[in-house]
């Protein structure tokens, strides 16, 4: 068992110390000094390297096994990404310089911009956003702003029930009430079904295509018709787009607004839950209300504009999470064009062998072809009373992180997997042969063994429900 | 380059697995007319020319001295801290769905909440939100939700930037902000007493302040108390390492930005937000939280949890729409903390307070110089300076000279004319401070 920081405290000497060439003269008032104990642990330095290290052994991570987490666009995270955003030119600028003295910084933004629009077929982009979710919060703030503009009182926005959760919290987030929209048993969305639903307080409709399913939102024409002629706005969810960069895009679908995951396709590592960048996108007749500060090129020079009379403001300090930007716009230089589109057609192309390897062994509900992932419900198969849960800890002895499990929340015991272009066949073929041996032979032959998982695991399946009955958040 | 591993072999077999002849079948459901045409994107590098590409634009950004912050400072960064979050078994991972192949991050931030609530005085942790700027304005809709109550009345002298971005997240609420004024540098409590009413959700003050005040917290705190408002401190967490603790002044939450706890300026992102709540709170707290539980065998480890609270399970209803956080930084906010150990942390805010005091000192008393509020005022790493000279001027000498110089209080502030608010960390040198001043007498 790994010993917390305060279990590993002692006497002895801190890890760090400085030293001021400045005498040290601190009178504070009695009414505004600290009184209460800092209780902060005493590690050396050799010791507190090891317990980080040893904490990081305690980890699964894209550099250390197949992730194939459904949704989450687990590709590899070039390297070299990395040792660009540690430039010290990069790292060691205060974010209110003039702006002469991060023109660098600027042109990487302004650059950006102009790639994720034509990726994108949006008109312009805020890089602001901390994460996919304040995109969404960002997007849903400017459809507001806009039907204000033009005074319209509108207050509803349709979710589809295969949505990632974040989609009605984002709406709700703003002020929308939600009309949540049954989808079809593929994810997809029925245009009669949506008509049904739609009334003149209806905003926008916020769509994954491909959806969660992994399967292409094929209506979309007739949708975005019908939306339109509402008029509603179309919001889109870039959680999949990887799926069809160089392929398709959504601002050419009929999309009014998107946000991009810069840390799912444009592989910004994740950082073990963040940082992220959520950029918005919008056509231009919604630019105005972009959050501001732009990044404008005035002659050769890049500005920022902070007049932006009708913005709905800003959403994060400064200019969000410049070094994910740095890593995305790296990416995408290294990539280009013609390597983008690869990567969508090899992300198809690694999710539908694996599907094709799992048809006629496990239940796809959404048929026999996908996009970039896919959903097995292997509910039929389980015996013993084996849940989808076993199956995701039994897949943690066998070395690989599960994927998505009970997402989306449509299909029951659903299993979520996304290969993403950067696997090789061998680690598909590996996980698949290992996945199919869990389901069909294990749940029936071996159920102890898939309940009692994980057992190679630093520790053994946790109790998640104790953990919420009485709560410990902190060390005693 | 891109960074896909099939070879020509590879891909035929799993053409042939699929039973399709070519990539393009695996489309066909995309009506043609939507097709892209041809992306217009310059790239194709190597990792050598990408290497000497970024080369070339960062020598666009000037490195500087700085004697600027505003929510953003030049802290000394542990090389400890580097290698932990360095460490790709930590920056490659996802946010710990699976408990048992994730207890490294888990653990860790486990211990990042322990140290965050030792640090402010106050019973439970999240696991980070996205900046200061995003953690006070959650701070706000938390008191809102809890008090059910409409009114917040803010410090005018809370970061600009907090104050745009509480209005952006509040925008759509029944809401009333307030501003409470700060012309002598800090709220009086005459002034809160006068706008506390009962239909107060909260009051948000911050400590040190923008103009780096230490905020008589504690009064401030017993006023708002009256009216059974909460009391919502925005700190600094290097400044507890003297300043009180929230959880000193009876605070109900404490906010801040965890910049300054191991995390690059980086251009001022990216970064985490902390936020500590009282105990009868924290179910109500938005974001990811980590707690403590046991295995099958009774080993110790860590999970996700009161997720009931969250989008994935609530969807509309939740606390917060946050998802992705700001996980490593706040690892770094963890390594950076686990090091100092309580007489270095102390040592570290003392050695701020005394930097930033020597060169108010010798900056006051430079002709045509002088403090802009009253002298019993205490300040941490900032303060402000009224000058008579030329306000533009002085910033672009020293810029000439390599020196980023104090921020331009009239750029945001129409109350700050000729005030300029002046950062000194533990990372300037005597000489540095020495220098700064010998141009500014020159000027």
């Amino acid at each position: 068992m790994e010993k917390l920081l305060n279990e590993l405290s002692s006497d002895c000497k801190a890890a760090y110390d400085l030293e001021s060439d400045i005498e040290i003269k601190a009178q504070i008032p009695e009414n505004l000094k600290r009184n209460l104990s800092l209780d902060l642990p005493s590690i050396a330095e050799s010791d507190l390297l090891r317990h980080f290290t040893s904490l990081s052994r305690k980890n699964y991570a894209v550099s250390t096994t197949f992730y194939p987490l459904g949704s989450c666009t687990m590709k590899y995270n070039p390297l070299v990404n990395e040792r660009i955003a540690k430039f010290d030119n990069f790292n060691k600028l205060h974010p209110c310089q003039d702006e002469e003295t991060i023109q660098g910084v600027l042109e990487v933004m302004y650059k950006l911009e102009k790639d994720l629009c034509e990726i994108s077929g949006m008109d312009c982009f805020s890089l602001q956003q901390a994460a996919g979710a304040q995109g969404e919060f960002a997007g849903l703030l400017i459809i507001a702003k806009y039907f204000k503009s033009i005074k319209q009182k509108r207050t509803k926005i349709i979710v589809p029930d295969s949505a990632h959760g974040t989609n009605p919290a984002s709406a709700a987030f703003a002020g929308f009430d939600i009309v949540s929209l049954k989808s079809e048993s593929d994810g997809s969305i029925s245009p009669a079904k949506l008509k049904e639903v739609l009334t003149p307080e209806i905003a926008a409709i916020m769509l994954t295509v491909p959806n969660t399913l992994g399967t292409f939102e094929r209506n979309i024409p007739e949708i975005s018709k019908i939306i339109h002629e509402n008029g509603s706005l179309l919001y889109y969810d870039g959680a999949n787009l990887n799926a069809v960069m160089g392929v398709v895009r959504p601002g050419d679908m009929g999309f009014d607004v998107m946000h991009i995951n810069l840390h799912k396709t444009f592989s910004t590592p994740h950082g073990g839950g963040g940082p992220g960048a959520g950029p918005v996108g919008v056509k231009a007749f919604l630019e105005p209300f972009l959050p501001f500060p732009r990044v404008e090129s005035k002659g050769p020079k890049f500005v920022l504009n902070y007049e932006k009379p009708e913005s709905i403001g800003k959403l994060k300090s400064f200019f969000g999470n410049f070094p994910v930007m740095l890593k995305a716009y790296a990416y995408i230089k290294s990539l280009g064009a013609k390597g983008l589109k690869n990567v969508s057609e090899q992300a198809v192309l690694n999710a539908n062998y694996m599907l094709a390897r799992f048809k006629d062994k496990i239940n796809i509900p959404a048929g026999n072809r996908c996009m970039h992932e896919f959903v097995l419900s292997p509910k039929a198969l389980f015996k013993n009373g084996v849940r989808t849960l076993d199956v995701a800890k039994r897949l943690l002895d066998c070395g690989y992180y599960a994927p998505t499990v009970y997402f989306p929340l449509i299909v029951e015991e659903s299993i979520m997997i996304e290969p993403t272009e950067t696997e090789s066949k061998e680690t598909l073929d590996a996980f698949v042969d290992t996945l199919v041996k869990i389901i069909r032979e294990e749940t029936s032959l071996e159920p102890q063994k898939l309940k009692d998982a994980p057992v190679n695991t630093p520790v053994g399946r946790l109790n998640e429900v104790e953990a919420a009955r009485k709560p410990i958040l902190k060390w005693e | 380059m891109d960074y896909t591993s099939q070879s020509q072999r590879d891909r035929k077999e799993m053409f042939k697995a699929i039973g399709i002849s070519g990539i393009n079948e695996l489309f066909s459901v995309i009506p043609e007319d939507l097709r892209a045409k041809e992306l217009n994107i310059a790239g194709g590098k190597t990792e050598q020319e990408l290497l000497n590409y970024f080369s070339d634009i960062a020598l666009k950004n000037k490195i500087l001295t700085s004697f600027r912050g505003a929510g953003i400072y030049d802290h000394f960064i542990p090389s400890l801290v580097c290698e932990v979050v360095g460490r790709s078994e930590f920056w490659s991972a996802y946010t710990p769905y699976q408990a048992e192949a994730s207890q490294g991050t888990l653990q860790a931030i486990f211990e990042y909440q322990s140290l965050i609530c030792a640090l402010t005085g106050l019973a439970t942790s999240n696991a980070s939100l996205y900046d200061g700027a995003t953690a006070t304005a959650e701070a706000a809709l938390l008191a809102l939700r809890v008090s059910r109550k409409s009114k917040i009345l803010i410090s005018s002298a809370l970061h600009p930037e907090y104050i745009q971005v509480v209005k952006t997240y509040l925008e759509n609420f029944k809401a009333e902000l307030v501003f409470l004024d700060v012309s002598d540098g800090a709220v009086k409590k005459e002034i809160l007493e006068a706008n506390l009413d009962a239909d107060t959700a909260a009051v948000i003050i911050q400590s040190p302040n923008y103009f780096g005040v230490i905020e008589d917290m504690q009064t401030l705190s017993v006023v708002t108390k009256r009216k059974d408002s909460l009391f919502v401190a925005v700190v600094n967490p290097l400044s507890l390492g003297v300043f009180k603790a929230p959880g000193e002044y009876d605070a109900d939450i404490a906010v801040g930005e965890g910049q300054v706890l191991g995390s690059s300026m980086c251009a001022g992102g990216a970064t985490f937000g902390f936020m500590t709540v009282k105990k009868a709170l924290e179910w109500k707290m938005p974001g990811r939280i980590v707690g403590q539980t046991v295995d099958k065998r009774g080993n110790r480890g860590f999970v996700l949890t009161l997720q009931s609270r969250e989008q994935h399970i609530r969807r509309e209803k939740a606390t917060s729409n946050i998802c992705t956080n700001a996980s490593l930084n706040a690892l770094a906010g963890c390594v950076f903390l686990a090091g100092w150990g309580s007489y270095g942390f102390k040592k570290l805010a003392e050695i701020n307070i005394s930097k930033a005091r020597y060169a108010f000192s010798k900056i006051k008393s430079l002709e045509g110089f002088k403090p802009k509020f009253g002298e019993d005022k205490v300040f941490f790493n900032e303060f402000v300076i009224e000058t008579i000279k030329d306000v533009k001027k002085i910033n672009k000498v020293l810029l000439e000279n390599n020196i980023l110089g104090p921020l331009d209080l009239s750029e945001t502030e129409k109350t700050f004319k000729n005030c300029l608010l002046f950062c000194v960390t533990e990372q300037r040198s005597k000489f540095e401070i020495d220098r700064l001043v010998e141009i500014l007498s020159k000027i």
